[in-house]
């Protein structure tokens, strides 16, 4: 065996283990590490729409809101409907991925500008409308959001009761890691031979030269779209595995700092880079923790109260982030050969 | 009370404001063909800071009057966001100008979460309610009502419109804000100081935009950290409705979204009324018979309207009603 495999054993059995040594220190680190393995999968399918075809989609969070909601009622005692996972997660993927195409039909023909506009437009109307599908018809029951969701299971595995195997004490959440880890598994593939794909290298044509793709003889609208509806696919699919890890989904938490967080992690970590981005995802999905446990009680030891609240403080370090990557590592701190390359050359034409 | 022309008055206010708040995006546009997402946040922080520079002046019991007390929020607000213009243009753009066009669009939208957040230390997270120190007399005309606040935005934004306009057509800078909107290089060989007239035109979109601000403000009665983005995206839609980098184009365009959206939020509710179509009311004659209305959407939709027609423009007409064409051009 060379070095690789045994590295990548290690960092496997690792990460198998990770659930169990975390259970030991708390549930909640491992419903943190869930939400860290949920971030990085919405990462990474952001990144295929950001990251290789170079579309900004500031509304990202909005197809993850489609995923939630389209699990949240077939999944529940809102409609009785109580549909298992293979049916529901293709659906809301489907879902998604159907509104993203409808949004990006109008829009990609056109300069990127706009779809940036009208993403961040489209982010706000799903709100505005998981608000207000309660009347006359209760489709989303509104600001309350929906409650008592149905849990993943698969056979007669319920994933929310603790359960023992071969001696080992196995919780909730520690089971939801190993599936949403088992699906990080699969959207990374797909990243990465996408990466390699035909389809990959044209995105990344359109990304570097619009104009010098299609005369390549790429029918970059279609392509552009394709990579706009895999993006919002794997957000649906991504959603539908928060309902099902929260219970509850209300439009609380589909609102536009989510898709900002979002697009920090893909551009700090490295657009267009499968590593850089996981890297960049993992890291800033611990922010908030961090500032948890660092900035408040800080705070509270210096001025007696809180000034700056984490959240707020979370946000300053995202705007911040994007600005001063985009600044001075434009390629991101784990930049992809190529891209670094492209953006290396962009300094040098100005200087 | 004549409904239709209260709407159109209502739709005419607003869309003063929208028209104002996409005069910043065309003239930025115009200049480096680019959106600027921090505006919105702009107007926002104008309302803002006029909004803490009138309580102050309330506070102090000078005994000025309210139209003194609101002109010195504006006249503290316009410098505040001129600041805040150019050093978005230092930031956000100029270093980034020769990058590839994600770039810029990037650290916009993180400048703009950033400012959003620095208000929200500043003044809280509750709305802030609009000091109320100018007597709101009503107007009747024709059956419906005018307030003076109304009368107040629309004249001030008309003036506004003529002024730039006079400051674009009829002034020498005007004149090289055009060429450098024409071609950036031509215009430079011509001795056209490209970096002082993109920053220029940045801090004329933001003094509009200070203006802006206290007008919603003032007219809302309030004033919030989140106000801007709603804002900016309306204003941005109208922008586009006219044609975006075109300055008559804006203004036609946010005064018609303006009186879309109060027409469309005002009706939306009788035509969707299930209860007014056959089949609908057949099936649902129990509700009905109880309540007279099933609405399907309400007024509650408001904020979609301006969506709605950025999309319906990008699908049919891209260049906007008075716009030149603009395509995917490199």
């Amino acid at each position: 065996m060379n070095r690789k495999t045994i590295g990548f054993i290690l960092v496997a059995l690792a990460l198998l283990a990770l659930p169990l040594v975390l259970t030991q220190v708390g549930t909640a680190w491992v419903r943190i590490a869930n939400l860290a393995i949920l971030f990085v999968f919405l990462s990474l399918g952001l990144n295929i729409v950001v990251g290789m075809a170079g579309l900004l989609d500031l509304g990202y969070i909005a197809f993850y809101a489609v995923g939630a909601y389209v699990w949240a009622l077939l999944a529940s005692p809102h409609f009785g409907l109580h549909l298992p996972f293979w049916v529901i997660l293709p659906v809301g993927a489907l879902c998604a991925c159907v509104a993203g195409a409808v949004l990006g039909a109008p829009t990609l023909r056109l300069r990127g500008d706009y779809l940036a506009i009208v993403t961040l437009g489209f982010g706000e109307i799903v709100r505005i409308f998981m608000n207000n599908l309660s009347a006359p018809f209760n489709i989303t029951n509104g600001p309350k959001g929906i409650t008592r969701i149905d849990g993943f299971s698969v056979g007669g595995l319920d994933f929310r009761a603790t359960d023992t195997f071969l001696g080992i004490d196995f919780t909730g959440p520690a089971k939801y890691y190993y599936v949403l880890l088992l699906l990080l598994l699969g959207v990374i593939i797909v990243n990465l031979r996408l990466q390699k794909s035909r389809i990959g290298r044209a995105w990344v044509a359109i990304r570097e030269d619009e104009v010098a793709a299609k005369a390549a003889g790429i029918n970059t609208r279609n392509v552009k779209l394709l990579a706009f509806a895999m993006g919002a696919s794997f957000g649906g699919i991504a959603g539908g595995m928060f309902a099902a890890m929260q219970g509850f989904v209300s439009p609380e938490s589909f609102i536009l700092h989510e898709s900002i967080m979002v697009l920090a992690m893909v551009v700090l970590g490295g657009m267009g880079n499968v590593w850089g981005v996981i890297a960049g995802a993992l890291l800033l999905s611990f922010v908030p923790e961090f500032l948890r446990y660092t900035v408040e009680p800080v705070q509270k030891a210096l001025f007696g109260h809180l000034l700056v609240e984490p959240e707020v403080l979370r946000m300053l370090i995202f705007g911040a982030a994007l600005v001063l990557t985009m600044r001075f590592r434009p390629a991101g701190l784990w930049p992809e050969a190529r891209h670094q390359k492209e953006m290396g050359e962009m300094k040098e034409a100005d200087a | 009370m004549d409904i239709l022309l209260q709407q159109i008055i209502n739709g005419l206010t607003t869309g003063s404001v929208y028209a104002i708040v996409a005069l910043g995006y065309t003239m930025v546009y115009g200049v480096i063909q680019l959106i600027n997402f921090a505006h919105g946040e702009v107007v926002m922080i104008g309302a803002m800071v006029a909004f803490s520079v009138i309580m102050a002046v309330v506070g102090m019991g000078l005994p000025l009057p309210p139209v003194v007390i609101v002109l010195g929020g504006v006249l503290a607000a316009i410098p505040v966001c001129m600041a805040i213009g150019y050093l978005l243009e230092r930031v956000a753009y100029r270093p980034l100008r020769h990058a590839p066009r994600l770039a810029p669009l990037i650290t916009a939208i993180g400048m703009s979460i950033v400012l959003q957040h620095l208000a929200l230390l500043i003044w809280g997270r509750d709305p802030r309610a609009f000091p109320q120190i100018m007597e709101n007399t009503s107007h009747a005309i024709g059956g419906a009502a005018i307030s003076s606040v109304q009368i107040a935005i629309i004249l001030l934004s008309v003036a506004m419109m003529a002024g730039l306009t006079w400051f674009v057509y009829r002034t020498k800078f005007g004149i090289a804000i055009r060429a450098t909107a024409e071609d950036v290089r031509v215009a430079a060989l011509m001795g056209v100081d490209a970096n002082r007239v993109i920053a220029v035109t940045f801090v004329i979109a933001a003094a509009l935009g200070a203006v802006a601000g206290v007008m919603v403000g003032t007219y809302y009665g309030i004033a919030h950290y989140t106000m801007g983005f709603i804002l900016g995206l309306k204003a941005f839609s109208a922008a586009v409705l006219g044609g975006i980098g075109n300055l008559a184009g804006a203004m036609l365009g946010g005064i018609l979204l303006g009186l879309v959206e109060a027409l469309g939020a005002g009706y939306i509710g009788e035509f969707t009324d299930l209860c007014q179509w056959p089949v609908a009311r057949d099936l649902l004659a129990e509700r009905c018979m109880a309540d007279g209305h099933v609405v399907l959407f309400g007024s509650n939709y408001q904020d979609v309207f301006a969506f709605l027609v950025l999309i319906l423009v990008l699908v049919f007409r891209p260049s906007g009603l008075l716009g030149e064409r603009v395509s995917e051009r490199a």
